[in-house]
Protein backbone atom coordinates (compact mmCIF):
# COMPACT_ATOMS: atom_id res chain seq x y z
CA UNK A 1 0.00 0.00 0.00
CA UNK A 2 1.28 3.42 -1.16
CA UNK A 3 0.82 6.16 2.07
CA UNK A 4 2.73 8.51 2.01
CA UNK A 5 4.32 8.85 5.64
CA UNK A 6 3.72 11.72 7.75
CA UNK A 7 1.65 13.39 5.65
CA UNK A 8 -2.55 13.63 6.24
CA UNK A 9 -3.09 12.01 2.98
CA UNK A 10 -3.11 8.14 1.53
CA UNK A 11 -3.58 7.18 -1.93
CA UNK A 12 -5.06 3.52 -2.37
CA UNK A 13 -5.04 2.27 -6.05
CA UNK A 14 -8.05 -0.29 -6.31
CA UNK A 15 -6.37 -1.74 -9.65
CA UNK A 16 -3.16 -2.94 -7.42
CA UNK A 17 -4.77 -2.87 -3.62
CA UNK A 18 -7.25 -5.23 -2.83
CA UNK A 19 -10.96 -4.25 -0.98
CA UNK A 20 -9.96 -6.28 1.86
CA UNK A 21 -6.46 -4.56 2.50
CA UNK A 22 -7.85 -0.92 2.04
CA UNK A 23 -10.81 -2.14 4.87
CA UNK A 24 -8.85 -3.77 7.22
CA UNK A 25 -6.36 -0.43 6.91
CA UNK A 26 -9.42 1.73 7.49
CA UNK A 27 -10.50 -0.21 10.47
CA UNK A 28 -6.82 0.03 11.50
CA UNK A 29 -7.44 3.97 12.54
CA UNK A 30 -8.56 4.77 15.62
CA UNK A 31 -12.03 6.67 16.46
CA UNK A 32 -9.74 9.43 18.26
CA UNK A 33 -7.78 9.48 14.91
CA UNK A 34 -6.53 13.16 13.37
CA UNK A 35 -8.44 14.29 10.09
CA UNK A 36 -6.61 12.48 6.85
CA UNK A 37 -7.56 12.27 3.38
CA UNK A 38 -8.35 8.62 2.03
CA UNK A 39 -7.94 8.88 -1.58
CA UNK A 40 -9.67 6.12 -3.57
CA UNK A 41 -8.44 5.45 -7.28
CA UNK A 42 -9.95 2.54 -9.57
CA UNK A 43 -13.04 1.23 -7.58
CA UNK A 44 -14.79 -0.32 -10.87
CA UNK A 45 -17.73 -1.33 -8.86
CA UNK A 46 -16.24 -3.51 -6.01
CA UNK A 47 -17.84 -4.32 -3.55
CA UNK A 48 -18.05 -2.96 0.37
CA UNK A 49 -15.68 -0.31 -0.27
CA UNK A 50 -14.92 1.55 2.86
CA UNK A 51 -17.32 -0.23 4.84
CA UNK A 52 -17.42 0.11 8.68
CA UNK A 53 -15.31 3.19 9.03
CA UNK A 54 -15.26 4.29 12.81
CA UNK A 55 -12.88 7.72 12.51
CA UNK A 56 -13.41 10.74 12.01
CA UNK A 57 -11.55 10.79 8.51
CA UNK A 58 -12.41 11.87 4.77
CA UNK A 59 -12.76 9.45 2.08
CA UNK A 60 -12.68 10.28 -1.68
CA UNK A 61 -13.42 6.95 -4.23
CA UNK A 62 -12.92 8.33 -7.63
CA UNK A 63 -15.40 6.39 -9.88
CA UNK A 64 -18.48 4.32 -9.58
CA UNK A 65 -18.67 1.63 -6.83
CA UNK A 66 -20.72 -1.43 -6.39
CA UNK A 67 -22.97 -2.82 -3.97
CA UNK A 68 -23.45 -1.84 0.47
CA UNK A 69 -20.18 1.45 -0.22
CA UNK A 70 -19.57 2.74 3.05
CA UNK A 71 -22.10 1.04 5.02
CA UNK A 72 -22.54 1.26 8.72
CA UNK A 73 -20.16 4.23 8.67
CA UNK A 74 -19.77 6.43 12.14
CA UNK A 75 -17.93 9.91 12.11
CA UNK A 76 -16.35 9.17 8.35
CA UNK A 77 -16.69 11.86 5.67
CA UNK A 78 -17.40 9.63 2.38
CA UNK A 79 -17.58 10.67 -1.33
CA UNK A 80 -18.28 8.72 -4.12
CA UNK A 81 -17.27 10.42 -7.67
CA UNK A 82 -19.48 7.99 -9.83
CA UNK A 83 -22.47 5.75 -9.26
CA UNK A 84 -23.10 3.44 -6.16
CA UNK A 85 -24.39 0.48 -6.15
CA UNK A 86 -27.29 -1.78 -4.07
CA UNK A 87 -27.44 -0.61 -0.50
CA UNK A 88 -25.30 2.55 -0.16
CA UNK A 89 -24.30 3.82 3.27
CA UNK A 90 -26.49 0.76 4.66
CA UNK A 91 -26.91 1.04 8.12
CA UNK A 92 -25.07 4.14 8.17
CA UNK A 93 -24.68 5.81 11.95
CA UNK A 94 -23.22 8.88 11.38
CA UNK A 95 -20.78 11.00 9.57
CA UNK A 96 -21.94 12.19 5.72
CA UNK A 97 -21.80 9.69 2.71
CA UNK A 98 -22.05 11.32 -0.45
CA UNK A 99 -22.72 9.97 -4.19
CA UNK A 100 -22.12 12.55 -6.82
CA UNK A 101 -23.70 10.23 -9.50
CA UNK A 102 -26.83 7.66 -9.04
CA UNK A 103 -27.45 5.90 -6.49
CA UNK A 104 -29.40 1.89 -6.88
CA UNK A 105 -31.70 0.35 -4.55
CA UNK A 106 -32.03 0.23 -0.38
CA UNK A 107 -29.98 3.59 -0.79
CA UNK A 108 -29.18 4.27 3.17
CA UNK A 109 -31.06 1.41 4.47
CA UNK A 110 -31.92 0.82 7.78
CA UNK A 111 -29.39 3.69 8.62
CA UNK A 112 -29.52 5.03 12.54
CA UNK A 113 -27.72 8.16 12.10
CA UNK A 114 -25.75 10.72 10.32
CA UNK A 115 -26.36 11.89 6.52
CA UNK A 116 -26.54 10.53 3.07
CA UNK A 117 -26.54 13.17 -0.07
CA UNK A 118 -27.25 12.29 -3.53
CA UNK A 119 -26.54 14.35 -5.97
CA UNK A 120 -28.61 12.25 -8.90
CA UNK A 121 -31.47 9.85 -8.61
CA UNK A 122 -32.16 7.34 -6.23
CA UNK A 123 -33.33 3.47 -7.33
CA UNK A 124 -36.55 1.40 -5.58
CA UNK A 125 -36.56 0.84 -1.86
CA UNK A 126 -34.44 4.29 -0.81
CA UNK A 127 -34.58 4.50 2.90
CA UNK A 128 -36.50 1.40 3.43
CA UNK A 129 -36.53 0.68 7.50
CA UNK A 130 -34.66 3.89 8.40
CA UNK A 131 -34.32 4.58 11.75
CA UNK A 132 -32.91 8.35 12.06
CA UNK A 133 -30.71 8.76 8.92
CA UNK A 134 -31.33 11.95 7.07
CA UNK A 135 -31.51 11.04 2.94
CA UNK A 136 -31.43 14.09 0.73
CA UNK A 137 -31.88 13.05 -2.98
CA UNK A 138 -31.45 16.47 -5.65
CA UNK A 139 -33.32 13.57 -8.40
CA UNK A 140 -35.74 11.30 -8.02
CA UNK A 141 -36.17 8.08 -6.01
CA UNK A 142 -37.94 4.74 -7.14
CA UNK A 143 -40.34 2.68 -5.79
CA UNK A 144 -41.21 1.35 -2.13
CA UNK A 145 -39.00 4.07 -1.07
CA UNK A 146 -39.26 4.78 2.77
CA UNK A 147 -40.74 0.84 3.45
CA UNK A 148 -41.40 1.05 7.25
CA UNK A 149 -39.19 3.67 7.38
CA UNK A 150 -39.15 4.13 11.36
CA UNK A 151 -37.60 7.96 11.93
CA UNK A 152 -35.07 10.39 10.26
CA UNK A 153 -36.06 12.71 7.65
CA UNK A 154 -35.90 11.74 3.75
CA UNK A 155 -36.04 14.63 1.63
CA UNK A 156 -36.04 14.57 -2.41
CA UNK A 157 -36.53 17.35 -5.07
CA UNK A 158 -37.39 15.37 -7.28
CA UNK A 159 -40.26 12.61 -8.34
CA UNK A 160 -41.05 9.63 -5.81
CA UNK A 161 -41.85 6.17 -7.35
CA UNK A 162 -45.20 3.99 -6.36
CA UNK A 163 -45.70 3.23 -2.62
CA UNK A 164 -44.16 5.71 -0.80
CA UNK A 165 -43.87 5.57 2.42
CA UNK A 166 -45.62 1.99 3.03
CA UNK A 167 -46.15 1.32 5.99
CA UNK A 168 -44.22 3.96 7.78
CA UNK A 169 -43.74 4.70 11.76
CA UNK A 170 -42.23 8.01 12.17
CA UNK A 171 -39.99 9.58 9.58
CA UNK A 172 -40.16 12.29 7.87
CA UNK A 173 -40.68 12.23 3.93
CA UNK A 174 -40.20 15.78 1.79
CA UNK A 175 -41.16 15.13 -1.94
CA UNK A 176 -41.09 18.67 -3.64
CA UNK A 177 -42.14 16.65 -7.13
CA UNK A 178 -44.54 14.20 -7.95
CA UNK A 179 -45.75 11.30 -5.48
CA UNK A 180 -46.82 7.94 -7.56
CA UNK A 181 -48.77 6.47 -5.22
CA UNK A 182 -48.33 6.58 -1.62
CA UNK A 183 -48.47 3.09 -0.10
CA UNK A 184 -50.39 1.41 2.86
CA UNK A 185 -51.08 3.97 5.98
CA UNK A 186 -48.85 6.62 4.36
CA UNK A 187 -50.80 9.96 3.49
CA UNK A 188 -50.14 13.81 2.69
CA UNK A 189 -49.33 15.83 5.96
CA UNK A 190 -49.74 19.71 6.51
CA UNK A 191 -46.46 21.33 6.66
CA UNK A 192 -46.28 23.73 9.53
CA UNK A 193 -43.64 26.00 10.56
CA UNK A 194 -41.66 23.41 12.43
CA UNK A 195 -41.20 21.20 9.57
CA UNK A 196 -40.24 23.87 7.05
CA UNK A 197 -37.34 24.96 9.41
CA UNK A 198 -36.01 20.85 9.80
CA UNK A 199 -36.21 20.96 6.12
CA UNK A 200 -34.22 23.99 5.87
CA UNK A 201 -32.13 22.75 8.42
CA UNK A 202 -31.53 19.41 5.98
CA UNK A 203 -31.33 21.24 2.76
CA UNK A 204 -28.38 23.58 4.67
CA UNK A 205 -26.71 20.00 5.25
CA UNK A 206 -26.50 19.34 1.43
CA UNK A 207 -25.39 22.69 0.96
CA UNK A 208 -28.88 23.86 -1.15
CA UNK A 209 -29.98 26.61 1.94
CA UNK A 210 -31.14 28.81 -0.14
CA UNK A 211 -30.98 27.77 -3.51
CA UNK A 212 -34.80 25.75 -2.73
CA UNK A 213 -37.88 27.25 -2.06
CA UNK A 214 -38.75 25.02 1.30
CA UNK A 215 -42.74 25.79 0.51
CA UNK A 216 -42.52 23.74 -2.54
CA UNK A 217 -42.22 20.86 -0.68
CA UNK A 218 -45.41 18.29 0.51
CA UNK A 219 -44.91 16.36 3.61
CA UNK A 220 -45.98 12.75 3.95
CA UNK A 221 -46.12 10.23 6.87
CA UNK A 222 -47.78 8.13 8.74
CA UNK A 223 -51.50 7.99 9.04
CA UNK A 224 -51.17 5.56 12.19
CA UNK A 225 -53.29 3.26 11.47
CA UNK A 226 -51.68 0.15 10.63
CA UNK A 227 -49.08 0.29 13.51
CA UNK A 228 -51.48 0.56 16.15
CA UNK A 229 -53.19 -2.75 16.71
CA UNK A 230 -57.19 -2.56 15.31
CA UNK A 231 -58.88 -5.41 14.96
CA UNK A 232 -60.79 -3.46 11.41
CA UNK A 233 -57.13 -4.03 10.50
CA UNK A 234 -56.95 -7.29 10.95
CA UNK A 235 -56.53 -8.47 6.92
CA UNK A 236 -53.90 -5.38 6.48
CA UNK A 237 -51.71 -7.17 8.91
CA UNK B 1 -31.77 -20.93 -13.07
CA UNK B 2 -32.55 -23.35 -11.01
CA UNK B 3 -35.54 -22.18 -9.18
CA UNK B 4 -33.64 -22.43 -5.78
CA UNK B 5 -30.51 -20.23 -7.10
CA UNK B 6 -30.57 -16.64 -5.44
CA UNK B 7 -27.58 -15.26 -7.29
CA UNK B 8 -26.57 -15.55 -10.82
CA UNK B 9 -25.00 -13.20 -13.37
CA UNK B 10 -26.58 -12.21 -16.64
CA UNK B 11 -25.48 -9.72 -19.53
CA UNK B 12 -26.50 -8.84 -22.68
CA UNK B 13 -24.30 -6.42 -25.29
CA UNK B 14 -26.30 -5.19 -28.70
CA UNK B 15 -24.09 -3.39 -31.34
CA UNK B 16 -24.91 -0.58 -32.78
CA UNK B 17 -21.46 0.40 -34.28
CA UNK B 18 -20.68 -2.01 -37.17
CA UNK B 19 -16.75 -1.63 -36.53
CA UNK B 20 -17.49 -3.49 -32.93
CA UNK B 21 -18.74 -6.20 -34.48
CA UNK B 22 -15.47 -8.59 -34.88
CA UNK B 23 -15.03 -7.46 -30.76
CA UNK B 24 -18.31 -8.94 -30.02
CA UNK B 25 -17.27 -12.08 -28.31
CA UNK B 26 -14.00 -10.67 -26.56
CA UNK B 27 -16.11 -7.91 -24.96
CA UNK B 28 -18.77 -10.28 -23.64
CA UNK B 29 -16.21 -12.46 -22.05
CA UNK B 30 -15.22 -9.82 -20.13
CA UNK B 31 -18.26 -9.20 -19.14
CA UNK B 32 -18.66 -12.61 -18.34
CA UNK B 33 -15.75 -13.43 -16.21
CA UNK B 34 -16.95 -9.76 -14.60
CA UNK B 35 -20.20 -11.70 -13.19
CA UNK B 36 -18.17 -15.18 -11.51
CA UNK B 37 -18.66 -13.81 -8.59
CA UNK B 38 -22.31 -13.95 -9.05
CA UNK B 39 -22.10 -17.28 -10.65
CA UNK B 40 -19.11 -19.46 -10.49
CA UNK B 41 -20.71 -22.57 -11.56
CA UNK B 42 -21.47 -22.33 -14.62
CA UNK B 43 -21.74 -19.94 -17.72
CA UNK B 44 -23.21 -19.98 -20.91
CA UNK B 45 -23.98 -17.77 -24.05
CA UNK B 46 -25.82 -16.74 -26.91
CA UNK B 47 -23.74 -14.77 -29.75
CA UNK B 48 -26.05 -13.66 -33.25
CA UNK B 49 -22.75 -13.98 -36.33
CA UNK B 50 -23.22 -14.29 -39.93
CA UNK B 51 -26.10 -15.95 -41.59
CA UNK B 52 -28.35 -17.23 -44.14
CA UNK B 53 -31.67 -17.04 -44.47
CA UNK B 54 -31.55 -20.10 -46.74
CA UNK B 55 -29.28 -22.32 -43.93
CA UNK B 56 -29.92 -22.88 -40.44
CA UNK B 57 -27.12 -23.32 -37.54
CA UNK B 58 -27.80 -26.43 -35.46
CA UNK B 59 -25.87 -25.70 -31.87
CA UNK B 60 -25.43 -29.61 -30.50
CA UNK B 61 -23.98 -30.31 -26.99
CA UNK B 62 -22.75 -34.01 -26.74
CA UNK B 63 -20.79 -35.91 -24.02
CA UNK B 64 -16.86 -34.99 -23.73
CA UNK B 65 -15.16 -36.40 -26.78
CA UNK B 66 -17.96 -36.64 -28.98
CA UNK B 67 -17.15 -36.78 -32.28
CA UNK B 68 -19.13 -34.40 -33.87
CA UNK B 69 -16.91 -34.65 -37.79
CA UNK B 70 -18.53 -38.14 -37.50
CA UNK B 71 -22.02 -37.41 -36.24
CA UNK B 72 -21.96 -34.63 -39.61
CA UNK B 73 -20.76 -37.04 -42.03
CA UNK B 74 -23.34 -39.74 -40.81
CA UNK B 75 -25.72 -37.33 -41.22
CA UNK B 76 -24.74 -36.20 -44.45
CA UNK B 77 -24.80 -39.50 -45.70
CA UNK B 78 -28.23 -40.53 -44.30
CA UNK B 79 -30.27 -37.54 -45.24
CA UNK B 80 -28.29 -37.12 -48.64
CA UNK B 81 -27.54 -33.95 -48.00
CA UNK B 82 -24.68 -30.80 -47.13
CA UNK B 83 -24.13 -30.50 -43.61
CA UNK B 84 -21.19 -28.10 -42.52
CA UNK B 85 -19.80 -28.26 -39.07
CA UNK B 86 -17.70 -26.17 -37.02
CA UNK B 87 -16.43 -28.06 -33.59
CA UNK B 88 -16.36 -26.48 -30.45
CA UNK B 89 -15.32 -28.46 -27.52
CA UNK B 90 -18.06 -30.46 -26.33
CA UNK B 91 -20.66 -28.53 -29.05
CA UNK B 92 -20.35 -28.29 -32.54
CA UNK B 93 -22.19 -26.28 -34.85
CA UNK B 94 -23.97 -27.63 -37.94
CA UNK B 95 -24.79 -25.69 -40.94
CA UNK B 96 -27.33 -27.20 -43.07
CA UNK B 97 -29.93 -25.26 -45.88
CA UNK B 98 -33.16 -24.93 -44.29
CA UNK B 99 -35.53 -26.70 -46.36
CA UNK B 100 -33.15 -30.09 -45.46
CA UNK B 101 -33.67 -29.13 -41.39
CA UNK B 102 -36.68 -30.98 -40.83
CA UNK B 103 -35.78 -34.66 -42.05
CA UNK B 104 -32.34 -34.12 -40.90
CA UNK B 105 -33.54 -33.36 -37.70
CA UNK B 106 -35.67 -36.60 -37.62
CA UNK B 107 -32.48 -38.75 -38.26
CA UNK B 108 -29.85 -36.90 -35.96
CA UNK B 109 -32.18 -38.55 -33.18
CA UNK B 110 -31.29 -41.75 -34.55
CA UNK B 111 -27.47 -40.78 -35.36
CA UNK B 112 -26.57 -39.46 -32.11
CA UNK B 113 -28.84 -40.36 -29.58
CA UNK B 114 -26.56 -38.75 -26.76
CA UNK B 115 -26.63 -35.48 -28.04
CA UNK B 116 -28.88 -32.77 -27.59
CA UNK B 117 -29.68 -29.93 -29.51
CA UNK B 118 -29.10 -26.57 -27.85
CA UNK B 119 -30.05 -24.21 -30.03
CA UNK B 120 -31.40 -23.35 -33.94
CA UNK B 121 -31.71 -20.62 -36.42
CA UNK B 122 -30.28 -18.41 -38.84
CA UNK B 123 -27.96 -16.57 -36.84
CA UNK B 124 -27.57 -18.25 -33.22
CA UNK B 125 -25.20 -19.94 -32.04
CA UNK B 126 -25.11 -20.96 -27.85
CA UNK B 127 -22.97 -22.75 -25.99
CA UNK B 128 -23.39 -23.36 -22.17
CA UNK B 129 -20.61 -25.93 -20.11
CA UNK B 130 -20.33 -26.29 -16.34
CA UNK B 131 -16.98 -24.20 -14.64
CA UNK B 132 -15.90 -20.64 -14.15
CA UNK B 133 -17.26 -18.20 -16.60
CA UNK B 134 -13.85 -16.96 -18.00
CA UNK B 135 -12.75 -20.74 -18.96
CA UNK B 136 -16.45 -21.54 -20.03
CA UNK B 137 -15.95 -18.66 -22.93
CA UNK B 138 -12.12 -19.93 -23.32
CA UNK B 139 -13.18 -23.89 -23.91
CA UNK B 140 -15.30 -22.25 -26.63
CA UNK B 141 -13.45 -19.70 -28.10
CA UNK B 142 -15.59 -17.07 -27.14
CA UNK B 143 -13.16 -14.16 -27.95
CA UNK B 144 -12.79 -15.14 -31.50
CA UNK B 145 -16.52 -14.92 -31.88
CA UNK B 146 -18.19 -11.59 -33.65
CA UNK B 147 -21.47 -10.83 -34.53
CA UNK B 148 -24.39 -8.36 -33.54
CA UNK B 149 -25.49 -8.97 -30.75
CA UNK B 150 -25.17 -11.42 -27.83
CA UNK B 151 -26.25 -12.71 -24.08
CA UNK B 152 -25.31 -14.79 -21.36
CA UNK B 153 -25.29 -16.29 -18.00
CA UNK B 154 -23.25 -17.05 -14.77
CA UNK B 155 -24.91 -19.39 -12.44
CA UNK B 156 -24.41 -20.48 -8.98
CA UNK B 157 -26.17 -23.50 -8.03
CA UNK B 158 -27.12 -23.07 -4.37
CA UNK B 159 -29.56 -25.82 -3.76
CA UNK B 160 -29.99 -27.72 -7.72
CA UNK B 161 -27.34 -29.85 -9.09
CA UNK B 162 -24.57 -28.50 -11.28
CA UNK B 163 -25.41 -29.66 -14.96
CA UNK B 164 -24.87 -28.46 -17.92
CA UNK B 165 -28.80 -28.93 -18.37
CA UNK B 166 -29.19 -26.43 -15.56
CA UNK B 167 -27.25 -23.36 -17.44
CA UNK B 168 -28.52 -20.79 -19.55
CA UNK B 169 -29.45 -19.84 -21.93
CA UNK B 170 -32.39 -21.70 -22.50
CA UNK B 171 -33.56 -21.74 -26.60
CA UNK B 172 -37.40 -22.34 -27.43
CA UNK B 173 -37.42 -21.23 -30.81
CA UNK B 174 -35.55 -20.25 -33.72
CA UNK B 175 -32.94 -17.45 -33.35
CA UNK B 176 -35.12 -17.14 -29.93
CA UNK B 177 -33.00 -17.60 -26.30
CA UNK B 178 -33.69 -16.33 -22.72
CA UNK B 179 -31.27 -16.15 -19.59
CA UNK B 180 -33.01 -15.39 -16.34
CA UNK B 181 -31.83 -14.02 -12.78
CA UNK B 182 -34.48 -14.96 -9.99
CA UNK B 183 -37.18 -17.30 -9.16
CA UNK B 184 -40.53 -18.57 -10.49
CA UNK B 185 -43.13 -19.99 -8.36
CA UNK B 186 -45.70 -21.26 -10.94
CA UNK B 187 -43.43 -22.92 -13.05
CA UNK B 188 -45.45 -26.25 -13.11
CA UNK B 189 -48.67 -24.97 -13.65
CA UNK B 190 -47.62 -23.10 -16.47
CA UNK B 191 -45.58 -26.02 -17.60
CA UNK B 192 -48.63 -28.22 -18.00
CA UNK B 193 -50.67 -25.52 -19.58
CA UNK B 194 -47.56 -25.68 -22.44
CA UNK B 195 -47.64 -29.09 -22.24
CA UNK B 196 -51.20 -28.99 -23.21
CA UNK B 197 -50.58 -27.16 -26.33
CA UNK B 198 -48.10 -29.29 -27.66
CA UNK B 199 -45.22 -27.50 -26.20
CA UNK B 200 -42.31 -30.20 -25.42
CA UNK B 201 -39.65 -29.76 -22.53
CA UNK B 202 -36.35 -31.09 -21.76
CA UNK B 203 -35.44 -30.07 -18.11
CA UNK B 204 -37.26 -29.10 -15.56
CA UNK B 205 -35.84 -25.94 -15.22
CA UNK B 206 -38.57 -22.85 -14.63
CA UNK B 207 -36.11 -20.69 -17.18
CA UNK B 208 -36.75 -23.27 -19.62
CA UNK B 209 -40.28 -22.54 -18.66
CA UNK B 210 -40.43 -18.80 -19.30
CA UNK B 211 -38.45 -19.34 -22.52
CA UNK B 212 -41.55 -21.91 -24.19
CA UNK B 213 -44.16 -19.63 -22.25
CA UNK B 214 -42.52 -16.25 -24.55
CA UNK B 215 -41.86 -19.02 -27.81
CA UNK B 216 -45.40 -20.16 -27.70
CA UNK B 217 -46.58 -16.44 -27.31
CA UNK B 218 -44.43 -15.57 -30.55
CA UNK B 219 -45.12 -18.48 -32.42
CA UNK B 220 -49.12 -17.48 -32.15
CA UNK B 221 -48.69 -13.83 -33.09
CA UNK B 222 -47.41 -12.06 -30.18
CA UNK B 223 -44.58 -9.73 -30.83
CA UNK B 224 -41.73 -10.26 -28.60
CA UNK B 225 -42.96 -6.89 -26.69
CA UNK B 226 -45.99 -8.18 -26.41
CA UNK B 227 -44.90 -11.70 -25.57
CA UNK B 228 -42.86 -10.10 -22.32
CA UNK B 229 -45.89 -7.89 -21.68
CA UNK B 230 -48.19 -10.73 -21.20
CA UNK B 231 -45.35 -12.92 -19.17
CA UNK B 232 -46.03 -10.22 -16.47
CA UNK B 233 -49.43 -11.40 -15.92
CA UNK B 234 -48.89 -15.47 -16.76
CA UNK B 235 -45.23 -15.70 -14.49
CA UNK B 236 -45.39 -15.21 -11.16
CA UNK B 237 -41.92 -14.55 -8.91
CA UNK B 238 -38.59 -12.69 -9.21
CA UNK B 239 -37.27 -12.19 -12.44
CA UNK B 240 -35.11 -9.78 -15.01
CA UNK B 241 -35.38 -11.74 -18.44
CA UNK B 242 -33.05 -10.81 -21.26
CA UNK B 243 -33.76 -12.52 -24.21
CA UNK B 244 -32.09 -12.48 -27.68
CA UNK B 245 -33.36 -12.38 -30.95
CA UNK B 246 -32.71 -12.86 -34.61
CA UNK B 247 -32.26 -8.78 -34.52
CA UNK B 248 -31.84 -7.75 -31.19
CA UNK B 249 -32.13 -8.09 -27.81
CA UNK B 250 -34.82 -7.40 -24.69
CA UNK B 251 -35.12 -6.70 -21.51
CA UNK B 252 -37.78 -6.91 -18.72
CA UNK B 253 -37.83 -6.87 -14.75
CA UNK B 254 -40.95 -8.04 -12.57
CA UNK B 255 -43.13 -5.52 -11.04
CA UNK B 256 -40.91 -5.52 -7.73
CA UNK B 257 -37.80 -5.62 -9.63
CA UNK B 258 -36.10 -7.49 -6.51
CA UNK B 259 -32.94 -8.71 -9.25
CA UNK B 260 -30.70 -6.08 -10.00
CA UNK B 261 -30.16 -4.96 -13.74
CA UNK B 262 -27.81 -1.91 -15.05
CA UNK B 263 -27.86 -0.37 -18.73
CA UNK B 264 -25.62 1.34 -20.24
CA UNK B 265 -25.94 2.84 -23.90
CA UNK B 266 -23.56 4.74 -26.03
CA UNK B 267 -23.57 5.62 -29.65
CA UNK B 268 -21.53 2.35 -30.20
CA UNK B 269 -23.69 0.05 -27.97
CA UNK B 270 -26.23 -0.79 -25.70
CA UNK B 271 -25.40 -2.96 -22.65
CA UNK B 272 -26.97 -4.84 -19.45
CA UNK B 273 -25.04 -6.30 -16.75
CA UNK B 274 -26.81 -7.65 -13.57
CA UNK B 275 -24.24 -4.62 -12.12
CA UNK B 276 -22.21 -2.28 -12.89
CA UNK B 277 -18.93 -4.46 -12.67
CA UNK B 278 -20.12 -6.44 -15.68
CA UNK B 279 -20.24 -3.10 -18.09
CA UNK B 280 -16.95 -1.48 -16.77
CA UNK B 281 -14.56 -3.18 -18.99
CA UNK B 282 -16.71 -1.89 -22.32
CA UNK B 283 -15.14 0.78 -24.58
CA UNK B 284 -16.33 4.32 -23.43
CA UNK B 285 -18.50 3.70 -19.86
CA UNK B 286 -16.88 6.28 -18.23
CA UNK B 287 -19.11 8.72 -20.62
CA UNK B 288 -22.06 6.23 -21.42
CA UNK B 289 -25.85 6.84 -20.25
CA UNK B 290 -26.05 4.47 -17.00
CA UNK B 291 -29.53 3.51 -15.72
CA UNK B 292 -31.62 0.73 -13.85
CA UNK B 293 -34.67 -0.34 -15.81
CA UNK B 294 -38.10 0.13 -14.35
CA UNK B 295 -39.85 -3.02 -13.08
CA UNK B 296 -42.60 -3.99 -15.74
CA UNK B 297 -41.05 -2.05 -18.35
CA UNK B 298 -40.16 -3.70 -21.87
CA UNK B 299 -37.06 -2.81 -23.39
CA UNK B 300 -35.92 -3.42 -26.72
CA UNK B 301 -33.11 -2.74 -28.81
CA UNK B 302 -32.90 -3.89 -32.39
CA UNK B 303 -31.27 -3.41 -36.03
CA UNK B 304 -34.03 -3.36 -38.92
CA UNK B 305 -34.41 -7.07 -40.77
Amino acid sequence: MHVRSNAPSYDIDLATETVRSLNAALHGLAKESDPCLWRIANPRGRHAIAVGIDSPISVEINGPVGYYCASMNKQARVTIAGNAGVGVAENIMSGIVEVKGDASQAAGATGVGGTLIIDGNAGARCGISMKGVDIIVKGSIGHMSAFMAQAGSLTVLGDAGDSLGDSIYEAHLYIRGSVSSLGSDCIAKEMRDEHKAELFAKLTIAGLAGQVDVTAFKRYGSARQLYHFHTDNLSSY
Amino acid sequence: MGRKDFMCGIVGLFLKDKSLEPELGVLLSEMLAAMTGRGPDSAGFAVYGAGDKNMIKITLRGPEGTDFAALAASLARAGDAEVSLTPRDTHGVLGVAARDWPKLKGLLGQIAPGVSIVGEGARMELYKEVGLPADVAKRFGLETMSGTHGIGHTRMATESAVTTDGAHPYSTGLDQCLVHNGSLSNHNAVRRTLQRDGVAFTTENDTEVAAAYISHRIHHGDSLTQALESSLVALDGFFTFVVGTESGFAVLRDPIACKPAVMAETDRYVAFGSEYRALDSLPGIASAALWEPEPSKVYFWGRAA
